[in-house]
């Protein structure tokens, strides 16, 4: 049974085909992405890929070569970046030194005709969002790394833009602050209902904080959903790779089978699979992309895939096996401790892989 | 496929805002600095005459290409076959070199252990050395050669100490000799030159010493195959900076030196004070840029390397 | 510190420094001989008051200092702009060289160039053509500081304000402008003491009238020592001092940092 499907919203940011080249280095591809009105999107992908440079276009201070940008449905790819309804978070924060905190945060609200005292009450709310109070009347570099990140999203968000643009937000803190911040933003984007755009290296942040995940490689947009369907099912090597673990295994499609599986020839044996994708027939060359923790351990002789436990790691709340099977295929399976198979090195095990665990892509 | 979009309104404003910023300077340094020397070069052609223009020839600009030609044949160059010929001044240009060849050697070997000392002072008290660095450069060039003018004269400071001590018996000669001048270019320009060659040496990693020592090398061998290979960018840029106003240096030769010593700013500085031969120093002003252009060019080759390495 | 280290800093200091050491000591001589020491007295200073001719000297050589360190301040700062924020254009390495040449031309050079092209125009000798004359060389010195400066500026403040909805005039107020004061300020010193310090360029383009101190401090150097110079020197080293001192602060201020 279906629900019927509503009408698709119209997109808040439409990124049509843009693209942009610096000398001979194309930094953005023809990339194309709709973005939802209160959607927390992250751009991710390795230096280089050009994230940032798809997150200047969108805040102006680039220009496309090709392509259009629209924000509510107004072509904004000719307006410089204070014409834009759209405000950034620098990922060196960009804080005025020469400033206070407070009128750091007041920058953009001048000139908007408010009054003086409308601006003060702003940025007395501002800075109470992000517990920055009794803050106002200090200099930047007065703050820690924390207290700089939190001025300059209350800075950022003074304007009440249509969309807000983080670059790379909470790289320069340290690892404890980083995990904490990472809530917090979250819990300030549902409570502000504001697009949030963010840009980061980092798989796990981008899975802690967006609703949805852009990866780029290249310049091109390879892969957009949830983070779950990302992680499930990656439609590339690079964004199987990208989101966690991953056993890559080498092998030919085989014949399609009546319930619509695939079989994969391997070197140890044939694998069932998933439904392939389309693009793939039968003996091409094609990778299978399997996470560890759905590779089960069976101990004992019988049917299925054999192979010898080499190393057992400790993880903590998991442990992490890697079998050589007769081919000499290493694959790694990684068990909750709490229901450990208890197999130490040497032992022989038999692999269990759920058909719809085993992910067919191109090589 | 890419699409064809005319240019945002938005970017035209910043390019005429850019031209705007460009203009005024531009202005004024074609005119007072690109003018003059095209003036200089031309009269340095033309025929010796005390002190008033119009210096022969003179160009027709409405005559057009007949104009040029006949401008071109009257075009003298005297002054430069007389800039060959004497003897004066071929003098002049040698020695200037060779003067200031040899200050900037002897300065490289003064102000090579001065920057590496500074670098390896305790990182508190080198701001107060950079300034006391910086100090006397900023201070008045004629001032501090004057000051030698006391210590170097016969009855001066320098010939006292020595007559107190009993090194000598006679006073020696010091003053207005070639060595008062290399003393004076020395004194003048270590600013010059340790300032550059600081700025590198103090940005060398200490652990690359560090490591280099732990692999067994002498602090002798440290400096010669660690220290002094990394910090030749600011040696380069500093005996540079030092040797190309060294060559036109007037002050020095004329306070210092005897009359004997001839360098070319002393020499354009005569011509034309004394003699009033405006179209021969003009000549000495362009053969004194012709020796320069080379050194020049390769400084700003070190600067521009420099400034990327620091990239 | 090393043995060496402390031999090279004070050997070195000591040779700097001597000189002008020497120079102030003895500006305080009772004696009129700048070379036997004949008790302390300040009437070097007082001679100094009384020499009119000295005195004006002075004051044409401030009035002409402050004057083009100010062209040159705003020549040099807008060049320095021209190069580093508004980066490419055509010609813009002539450009460079253009800026940067003035500072390494030989002063005789400078001089002499400037002053044909001023009797070629028949423009008067006097003050405005030693102003002239430094504006054109100070500007590269001020282009050079304010350049370094305006490199060394995160790009990204300037983004953050037109993100930040201000325009080019208001970044360039409010961001930029502000941020380079203290090098425009460092730089204007500069200019300022390069032209109170010059003797050959301004020997070439004066005219009668307009004798800049340097000027007539050469014209009694020239006729030997004299304490009354060693004096006039020894305050012109506590001024430009000063200066140095407000400019390192100007430079070291914390804003600098960032």
């Amino acid at each position: 049974m279906h629900a019927p499907v509503p009408p698709r919203p119209e997109p808040l940011v439409r990124i049509d085909r843009v693209s942009k080249t610096f000398g001979a280095h194309r930094a953005v591809d023809g990339v194309s992405l709709d973005l939802e009105a209160g959607s927390f999107l992250c751009l991710l992908g390795p230096s280089g890929c050009g994230k940032s440079t798809l997150l200047r276009l969108l805040a102006g201070f680039e220009s496309p070569e090709a392509g259009r940008i629209l924000i509510d449905g107004a072509d904004v790819t000719g307006l410089p970046p204070h014409r834009r309804p759209v405000n950034m978070m620098f990922q060196s924060y960009a804080l005025f030194p020469h400033m206070s905190v407070g009128r750091n945060v007041a920058y953009g609200l001048q000139g908007l005709g408010l009054g003086r005292t409308a601006i003060a009450e702003r940025v007395a709310d501002l800075l109470r969002l992000v517990r920055l109070e009794g803050l106002s009347e200090r200099r930047p570099d007065r703050l820690s790394g924390g207290q700089r990140q939190r001025v300059a999203l209350a800075r950022a968000l003074a304007r009440e833009p249509r969309v807000l643009l983080l670059d790379e937000p909470l790289g320069a803190l340290d690892r404890g602050l980083r995990e904490e911040t990472q809530g917090e933003l979250r819990a300030l984007q549902r409570r502000l209902a504001t697009t949030f755009v963010v840009v980061t290296h980092d798989p796990a942040e981008a899975m802690t904080l967006a609703d949805r995940i852009a990866v780029m490689d290249r310049g091109r947009l390879v892969q957009a959903g949830s983070a779950a369907d990302l992680y499930e099912r990656p439609e590339s090597r690079f964004v199987a790779g990208l989101l966690g673990d991953v056993n890559l295994i080498e092998g030919r499609l085989g014949g399609g089978r009546p319930d619509g599986r695939a079989t994969l020839e391997t070197g140890f044996g044939a694998l069932v699979a998933g439904a392939p994708e389309a693009a793939l027939g039968p003996g091409e060359p094609v990778v299978a992309a399997i996470r560890p923790e759905r590779v089960a351990l069976l101990a004992g002789p019988g049917e299925g895939l054999q192979g010898t436990v080499t190393d057992a790691v400790f993880l903590g709340d998991r442990i992490r096996r890697q079998v050589r099977m007769r081919d000499g295929t290493l694959i790694r399976a990684a068990s909750p401790v709490s229901a450990d198979p208890g197999a130490g090195p040497g032992t022989e095990v038999r692999l269990a892989i759920p058909p719809e665990a085993v992910r067919v892509l191109a090589p | 496929m890419t699409e064809a979009r005319p240019k945002p309104a938005a970017a035209r404003g910043p390019r005429l805002l850019a031209a705007l910023v460009r203009l005024p300077p531009l202005l004024w340094l074609g005119a007072f600095f690109l003018v003059p020397f095209a003036i200089t070069l031309k009269i340095s052609l033309s025929e010796p005459a005390t002190a008033m223009p119009p210096y022969l020839p003179v160009l027709d600009w409405q005559g057009g290409l007949e104009g040029w030609t006949s401008f071109l044949e009257a075009l003298h160059f005297g002054n430069y076959e007389m800039l060959a010929s004497d003897a004066l001044y071929r003098d002049a240009a040698l020695s200037s070199l060779l003067l200031a060849l040899s200050a900037t050697g002897l300065l490289a070997c003064i102000g090579t252990p001065l920057a590496y000392a500074m670098a390896r002072a305790p990182a508190r008290l080198q701001p107060l050395l950079v300034a006391l660095l910086v100090v006397p450069f900023w201070t008045s060039f004629l001032i501090r050669v004057y000051a030698w003018i006391a210590i170097l004269k016969p009855e001066g400071l320098l010939n006292a100490a020595l007559l107190r001590i009993g090194l000598i018996r006679e006073p020696l000669e010091l003053l207005n000799t070639q060595a008062a001048v290399m003393i004076g270019l020395v004194y003048a320009y270590l600013p010059f030159m340790v300032l550059p060659l600081y700025a590198v040496t103090s940005r060398i990693d200490p652990s690359l010493r560090e490591a280099a020592s732990d692999l067994g090398a002498s602090p002798t061998r440290i400096f010669w195959t660690v220290t002094l290979p990394l910090s030749l960018p600011g040696l380069v840029a500093g005996m540079l900076l030092c040797f190309i106003p060294m060559v036109g240096e007037f002050i020095i030769p004329d306070l210092l030196g005897g009359s004997d010593t001839l360098m070319l700013g002393r020499v354009l500085w005569s011509e034309f004070f004394s003699n009033r031969d405006w179209p021969l120093a003009s000549a000495v002003a362009i053969l004194l840029l012709v020796i320069l252009v080379g050194p020049v060019v390769l400084f700003r080759e070190a600067e521009t390397r420099r400034g990327e390495a620091a990239r | 510190m090393t043995a060496f280290t402390r031999t090279a800093l004070v050997l070195g200091l000591a040779f700097l420094y001597a000189p002008i050491l020497v120079l102030v000591v003895f500006s305080f001589n009772a004696s009129s001989l700048v070379t036997v020491w004949g008790g302390f007295s300040t009437r070097w200073y007082g001679v100094l008051l009384d020499d009119a001719p000295l005195i004006a000297a002075a004051w044409v050589s401030l009035r002409v200092a402050l004057m083009a360190a100010l062209v040159a301040t705003i020549l040099g700062t807008l060049a320095a702009l021209a190069l580093e924020r508004h980066g490419r254009f055509r010609g813009r390495g002539p450009f460079t060289a253009l800026v940067y040449a003035p500072m390494v031309m030989p002063e005789v050079i400078t001089g002499l160039s400037l002053l044909l092209l001023f009797v070629g125009i028949g423009l008067d000798r006097g003050l405005a053509t030693i102003v002239i004359a430094h504006a054109t060389f100070g500007t590269g010195f001020v282009a050079v500081v304010v350049g370094a400066r305006l490199k060394g500026l995160d790009r990204s403040l300037e983004e953050a304000a037109a993100d930040l909805g201000a325009g080019p005039a208001r970044v360039f107020r409010t961001v930029t402008l502000p941020l380079l004061a203290p090098a425009v300020a460092a730089g204007f010193l500069l200019a300022f003491t390069l032209s109170l310090d010059d003797l050959v360029i301004a020997s070439f383009v004066s005219g009668p009238g307009a004798t800049t101190l340097p000027m007539r401090l050469y014209s009694q150097v020239r006729l030997g020592v004299n304490p009354e110079i060693n004096a006039a020197s020894t305050l012109l080293i506590a001024l430009v001092s000063l200066v140095v001192l407000a400019a390192s602060r100007l430079l070291g201020r914390p804003d600098a940092a960032a």
